[in-house]
């Protein structure tokens, strides 16, 4: 009795609990994202020629997934919470390109 | 026996997907919000070429002030993510802690961007003197009432943790604050990129 209780607790604390990521990975983590933070930075100083546009937005790719993935759990947590969310992301991207595209913003 | 039933009604997820329904929720809100910043950041990058008589926006951004912010934002988000970490161990006392640096790291973030827009204003760029002032400030100030009510939302959990009056799941209250909270975060990452960091 007393092992079913406790599979029953175990079971139902896996939907929202533990996530697999100690305090010092949350940490690792932070440093990641302010060493990313500090090399965009780094652009508006130093010339980075060609290279400016295409290094910010695969940073700012990055620096949102990681946060997303790791500190919202998203990669850990079930994923009908990532299909909720990148639904809604994906969706906008969709929609927004589109209208950018409308108003010729890729072409100007 | 007593305890573990109460402890599985606290957790239990009873719904047709077994998962909370309250997080599923939150996750559809944030897909929803994604819209809702999309729309805005579109606006933004159309009109941020439209500055007429005003200020051009590399005259009036401030980026080593800005990139500060940034910063303190984001750091925002590992104290949130502790927050909730001690929130799943029982841990009152650092879920209050952390949740209290979080709000006063937000509530700096706010200040930051209030002494933005008045500088700004100072500089001659209000709301309605171009396309690009109004596109900026009603971007930037819809993200920053998202900040806003973060802090409220966090001060308020403080306060009730406190009184020990949080119902159901306390772990799962502050998980769900929290993920609003980095969603806020993750806006201000493309925000920080697309408006400030690209000139036009």
């Amino acid at each position: 009795m007393t092992t079913t209780a406790e599979h029953t607790e175990h079971g139902t604390h896996d939907d929202h609990a533990e996530h697999g990521m100690s305090i010092m990975g949350y940490v690792k983590v932070a440093l990641i994202l302010a060493a990313l933070t500090a090399l965009e930075v780094a652009t508006y100083f130093v010339d980075f020629g060609p290279f400016f546009m295409p290094v910010l937005l695969v940073l700012m790719c990055v620096k949102f997934f990681i946060v997303v993935s790791y500190f919202m759990h998203l990669k850990f947590d079930n994923k009908i919470f990532s299909f909720m969310f990148y639904s809604g992301l994906f969706l906008a991207v969709g929609v927004y390109a589109a209208f950018l595209a409308t108003f010729k913003f890729f072409t100007a | 026996m007593a305890d573990a039933a109460v402890h599985h009604a606290d957790h239990g997820h009873h719904t047709s997907t077994g998962l909370s329904n309250n997080k599923l929720g939150m996750w559809l809100f944030l897909g929803s919000e994604c819209l809702l910043f999309g729309g805005l950041i579109s606006t933004y990058m159309i009109y941020r070429g439209r500055v007429g008589e005003g200020p051009r926006p590399g005259n009036v951004f401030d980026i080593p002030f800005t990139s500060v912010s940034s910063f303190v934002l984001l750091m925002s988000s590992l104290t949130m993510v502790l927050a909730v970490a001690a929130a799943q161990k029982r841990d009152d006392r650092g879920t209050t802690l952390w949740l209290t640096v979080t709000g006063l790291l937000g509530a700096t973030f706010v200040g930051g961007q209030v002494y933005e827009f008045t500088a700004m204003y100072n500089e001659g760029l209000g709301y309605t003197t171009s396309l690009f002032g109004s596109a900026f400030y009603t971007l930037t100030g819809f993200h920053g009432v998202h900040v806003t009510v973060g802090v409220i939302m966090l001060l308020s959990l403080v306060a009730i943790i406190k009184r020990s009056k949080v119902p159901g799941d306390k772990a799962e209250v502050v998980e769900l604050v929290g993920l609003y909270w980095h969603f806020v975060d993750v806006v201000w990452i493309i925000i920080f990129t697309l408006v400030y960091l690209i000139p036009t």
